[in-house]
């Protein structure tokens, strides 16, 4: 059974590829069936991910890998191959609960689209790149899935075609994701090239055991950090998290599942994946590496969290709360709390996923309308999605003790105190926790409270098969919190491979207050602010060049569009221009030269020798007629001749002597 | 099965002169028979090879003229193997592509009769005889079928590679004057210590050199190439990218590196900054294109440099390990395959494309998805192909040549990867023009892929995939070849 589930990991990104391989078959046909296909697929991997969760619980820090060759290139093997750990189960069981229920809802979110089939084969294409990212054991087949993922994020992203923001936001995903993406793919050859494989675990000799380890040296830090670019472009990081809040025009299912649950996260689990290489050498727990990841962290959630204050789109909001929360869990995973960045990862996934999914079904309910100062009232029109939304709210904001998101966070801040370098990224996100209670207060005050602005007159609630999803994620977002307090910390040990206790006198840590006081200074501080209905932001009100400044998300679009785009557009035109005129100029000149050449030599031909011969040829024609006229045949000439001729000669002969 | 590589050759040649006596109508059919004999051809080869052996098979050798050193001397080794197998698949390829007559079929003919030579030869002269019969066919089709700028295209294609080739027969004729052979096997171990020495090496090396570099085109040598890509008619744009260019980079392979270690060796940075020219201007070039054939014909250049970059980081990087040689190497061979089918496909859709709008200019387009999602699906799976995506063909060799090249010459490979970024954003760039947005008013009418399309798109693109998730079959045709190479290099 073990064995089995090891060796047939490969089956829970299959079964999804199949559904979408079936789906795209009779393109557009059956609606019901495309739909069933997807869901039946992901509960068929959601039961796999159970099977291959059980046998992880054995022994504390079980693992086990099946690798193979894939070609033979030359005198060597290409080998890759999966892992069963912790890690990888656990990612697995979120991505397909949580994929479920997103797949469930798509249903009534896409009921009306016309191209209903193909969205579940894209969302079925996309669950098999994902689960295929997390159960690799080999860097060159994470990245072949990385890819796929950022395939499949590119095609839904785009999703609705006919749309030129649609399409240029899709472009600008994979574009942006790709330059980070570079840097991981130079950080794999490099890897490849000084440990000698790709692998992580292969009894001793994989690039993250000690062998491989040893191999690498120095050249660990740079390879850790390109590999830590490539997650900086999925997980939205600064600079490369330009993306990500455009990608909100893809339809809200799909900002649910790939911007918010799995997808970004993906670049919080590469880091932890390939951790060995990012703390090699570490002393203190530090290395040049994770302090790098570290500040970008802090940097990322700070800047998101402020400028998440200022949008207005429901669904931007919850992009940058993305980018920002993304950024907690890397700077959790720099100051060395693998376990509790993690431990954020999946809570987060379930979460973010319920708001996602709760705004999806505020904007159906509002007619499409994604602005919230246009909402306003609607937590009796639609009790539900408040309901929900508000568990959903309350967890990202890090309200204690019911909520998972409260002990993740707490635990981060936890694990942030304790790093020795500097205490400067504490108290910053001790900030970036007052902002997210504040800028979730500010969302659910426009969106739920007050009276009806114009979107809201004619809101309704949304049918059950969109609620019932929201209904069990808000439950799991609650229930979770079983396994992550430190009176039990069962997943933080799981997924370190340690014994678990139960002391129930740890449940509250002097980090519980600090927490706690926190997140009631944000939701307070909301409640004051924007408790008064107010046509424009109090906040723009009162300072309106800040305002401004987050509201146009700080001017990085318009920075890079004028810096590195510009830039990379004009060496285009440049390069253009000296093919067309440099380069073929040259070769044109080359070619001129030869013409002239040509020219001259047929000149010299015509005038020079030609002429000369054809000057030679006529002369002696012109001799032979003039001869041929004085032989006329008649004697009395000729003998005219021979008397003058003997004349002169007499003549000479006289002259002479 | 003894003559089996001269059937190969005659094959198409018998069928250009039948084309004489066919009738117009019946010309492709014709051609696509003879070609479905030649793909028996070199079936039959590839079952009578012995793809564990490396070095020359199923020879053929008969004295020519013996007084020059000239002998008809074929053999084929796994990269040969390759190319036959290539040239068999782009050539029917590109006649489904377009609708042709008796005149059209018989040069394209000649012109595989050509190729399946220069790829088989293993005397000079017989295989630069070869090389130049491929030039005059390619030069008329160019000339007679082209589009606007035909005429301007084809004279200077012909003039540039011809020049070329002047230069390397003549390196060719000094070293035969030295050493008094013209055996490739031969020259190959004269050249392990040096073929010639002082200024005459030199000159040999810069005209055998500049003969490739014009045909692959490395750059600065490669303007050219859009200019006739551009004006040539399709079928003949897939010929001339899939597997004309070919010629140039298995030239560099059997010429130029085997015969003049030391010398590329002295010029390593040099090259090595020529490949990386041609992999990062070319894509910023294609960047800059709005003429679609244009743009295919730029990211041509920068595939080719990949296959440059590999060869040159194999002979010139001063330490040598076998396993990065062997890695380059792999690279460049599946590189070089394809390429040739991606290329090919993608000439191919930019002509149904042609075909439906009567123009191809990036900005006469809009919406395509809406109207004609089979051909926007399938031409989009060309396109990430030859942008690298994991899970197709494209990947598999562009990983081995920067896995080799890396490890070989670290600089130049990692400059060389923002060719990879900018032909994502080209090819992005065009995903968006072409096929998303509003529908465009003048695409209204536009027809989907019909069924005999269907039929050659679905092979090529399932080749594609064969090769980017199982690539070990084609691996196995030149594995011992990229062996043994790779020690004569080391």
């Amino acid at each position: 059974m073990i064995s089995w589930i090891v060796s047939n990991l490969w089956l829970i990104p299959a079964v999804p590829l199949a559904s979408a391989l079936l789906i795209l078959a009779p393109a557009n046909s059956w609606h019901r069936t495309a739909a069933g296909l997807a869901i039946v697929g992901q509960i068929a991997a959601l039961a796999l991910a159970v099977m291959a969760f059980l046998p992880t619980l054995e022994a504390p820090g079980w693992r086990s890998f099946h690798n193979f060759s894939w070609f033979t290139f030359g005198e060597h093997a290409l080998r890759i191959g999966w892992v069963l750990d912790p890690l990888a189960a656990a990612m697995l069981l979120m991505i397909t609960f949580v994929g479920l229920w997103i797949f469930v809802f798509s249903i009534g979110y896409m009921a009306g689209d016309k191209n209903f089939t193909r969205f579940f084969a894209y969302l079925s294409f996309f669950s098999a790149a994902m689960l295929g990212v997390v159960i690799s054991n080999s860097l060159l087949l994470l990245f072949v899935c990385w890819e796929l993922v950022g395939l499949a994020s590119y095609l839904l992203i785009g999703f609705w075609i006919h749309k030129p923001s649609a399409a240029a936001a899709a472009k600008k995903a994979f574009i942006t994701t790709r330059i980070g993406d570079l840097g991981l793919f130079l950080g794999i050859l490099w890897l490849y090239g000084s440990s000698g494989t790709l692998l992580f675990y292969d009894g001793g000799n994989g690039c993250l055991e000690k062998a491989g380890l040893l191999a690498l040296g120095a050249s660990a830090t740079f390879i850790a950090l390109l590999i830590f670019s490539g997650a900086a472009g999925k997980s939205g990081q600064f600079p490369l998290h330009v993306w990500l809040p455009d990608a909100m025009e893809g339809p809200t299912p799909v900002s649910a599942l790939i911007h918010a649950a799995t997808m970004v996260a993906a670049g919080v689990f590469l880091v932890a994946r390939v951790y060995p290489l990012f703390s090699l050498g570490a002393i203190n727990g530090m290395t040049p590496s994770l302090s790098v990841v570290v500040w970008i962290g802090v940097i990322t959630a700070l800047m998101a969290a402020l400028i998440a204050l200022a949008q207005a789109d429901i669904k931007r909001i919850l992009a940058y709360s993305t980018v920002s929360q993304l950024g907690l869990m890397m700077v959790s995973l720099g100051v060395g709390g693998v376990a509790a960045g993690i431990m954020h990862l999946l809570a987060h996934g379930f979460f973010k996923a319920l708001l996602f999914l709760g705004s999806g079904s505020v904007i159906h309910g509002c007619h499409e309308e994604q602005d919230i100062r246009k909402m306003g009232g609607l937590r009796r029109l639609m009790p539900v999605t408040f309901f929900t939304y508000a568990i959903g709210m309350m967890t990202l904001s890090g309200v204690p003790l019911l909520f998972s998101g409260a002990w993740t966070k707490e635990e981060i801040l936890h694990a942030t105190e304790q790093w020795p370098r500097s205490q400067m990224p504490y108290y910053l996100m001790m900030a970036g926790v007052v902002l997210t209670a504040l800028y979730m207060t500010r969302q659910m005050i426009y969106v739920f409270f007050g009276n009806r602005r114009a979107a809201a007159e004619h809101a309704h609630e949304s049918s059950p098969v969109m609620t019932v999803p929201l209904m069990m994620l808000a439950a799991c977002s609650i229930v979770l919190s079983v396994v992550l307090t430190p009176a039990w910390s069962w997943l933080h040990d799981y997924l370190l491979g340690e014994q678990v206790h139960f002391e129930i006198e740890r449940l509250i840590q002097p980090m519980f207050f600090v927490s706690a006081a926190l997140v009631a200074a944000g939701i307070g501080l909301g409640i004051l602010i924007y408790r008064k209905d107010g046509e424009t932001d109090p906040f723009a009100r009162t300072l309106p060049a800040l305002f401004r400044f987050l509201e146009n998300k700080m001017w990085l679009d318009e920075l890079y569009a004028h810096t590195v785009i510009a830039a990379a557009r004009i060496a285009a035109r440049i390069a253009d221009f000296m093919d067309r005129y440099f380069w073929d100029g040259l070769v044109r000149a080359v070619g001129g030269i030869g013409q002239i050449f040509g020219m001259f030599s047929a000149n010299f031909d015509e005038r020079g020798i030609n002429a000369r011969v054809d000057g030679g040829a006529s002369g002696t024609r012109g001799l032979g007629r003039f001869l041929s006229a004085r032989h006329s045949g008649q004697i009395q000439t000729y003998l005219g001749a021979v008397a003058v001729g003997m004349l002169m000669l007499l003549l000479l002969y006289a002259w002479l002597t | 099965m003894a003559h089996l590589i001269s059937a190969l050759i005659l094959l198409p040649l018998v069928g250009a002169l039948f084309m004489s006596i066919a009738r117009e109508s019946h010309a492709r059919g014709i051609a696509l028979g003879f070609n479905a004999l030649t793909a028996i051809a070199a079936f039959l080869l590839w079952r009578n090879f012995d793809t564990a052996a490396a070095g020359l098979q199923l020879m053929e050798r008969h004295a020519w003229i013996p007084t020059i050193g000239a002998e008809y001397l074929v053999g084929i080794d796994g990269l040969s193997l390759l190319l036959v197998f290539l040239t068999s698949l782009v050539f029917p390829f590109a006649f489904f592509a377009q609708r042709t007559g008796r005149g059209f079929c018989a040069l394209m003919l000649l012109m595989q009769s050509a190729l399946f030579g220069t790829f088989t030869a293993q005397n000079f002269i017989l295989w630069f005889l070869f090389y130049e019969m491929s030039l005059i066919p390619a030069f008329l089709l160019i000339k007679i079928w082209g589009g606007a700028n035909r005429d301007r295209a084809a004279t200077k294609f012909f003039v540039y590679t011809f020049l070329g080739s002047v230069a390397m027969l003549l390196s060719f004729l000094g070293i035969y004057l030295a050493k008094g052979t013209f055996d490739f096997a031969a020259l190959a171990e004269l050249g392990k210590t040096g073929l010639l020495t002082g200024k005459m090496a030199w000159l040999a090396f810069g005209g055998i050199f500049l003969g490739l570099a014009v045909k692959v085109p490395l750059f600065p040598f490669h303007t050219w190439l859009p200019d006739a890509y551009e004006s040539a008619p399709t079928g003949v744009s897939m010929v001339l990218t899939g597997v004309l260019s070919k010629m140039g980079v298995s030239g560099f392979v059997r010429l130029l590196l085997p015969l003049f270690p030391h010398e590329i060796k002295i010029l390593g940075p040099w090259l090595l900054a020529l490949a990386v020219c041609s992999i990062v201007l070319a894509s910023l070039a294609a960047w800059a294109q709005s003429d679609l054939k244009r743009m295919i014909a730029y990211l041509s250049i920068n595939h080719l440099g990949y296959c440059m970059l590999g060869l040159f980081a194999v002979t010139a990087s001063a330490t040598r390990p076998l396993a990065e040689m062997q890695a380059a190497l792999s690279g460049v061979f599946m590189q070089i395959f394809n390429h040739g089918i991606t290329a090919a496909a993608l000439f191919y859709y930019v002509g149904l494309l042609e075909q439906r709008r009567g123009l191809r200019g990036l900005n006469d387009f809009g919406g395509l998805m809406q109207c004609a999602p089979l051909l926007c699906g399938w031409m989009s799976v060309a396109m990430f192909s030859s942008l690298g995506l994991p899970g197709l063909n494209g990947f598999i060799g562009e990983f081995l040549i920067f896995k080799g090249s890396f490890a070989l010459a670290p600089w130049p490979t990692a400059l060389a990867t923002l060719g990879l970024l900018f032909t994502a954003i080209v090819f992005l760039r065009a995903m968006q023009a072409l096929f998303s947005g509003p529908l465009t008013a003048s695409c209204n009418a536009f027809p989907d892929l019909k069924r005999s399309e269907k039929w050659i798109v679905v092979p090529v693109t399932l080749l594609m995939f064969a090769l980017g998730i199982a690539p070990q079959f084609a691996f196995n045709i030149f594995n011992a070849t990229v062996i043994q190479m790779a020690r004569l290099f080391a």
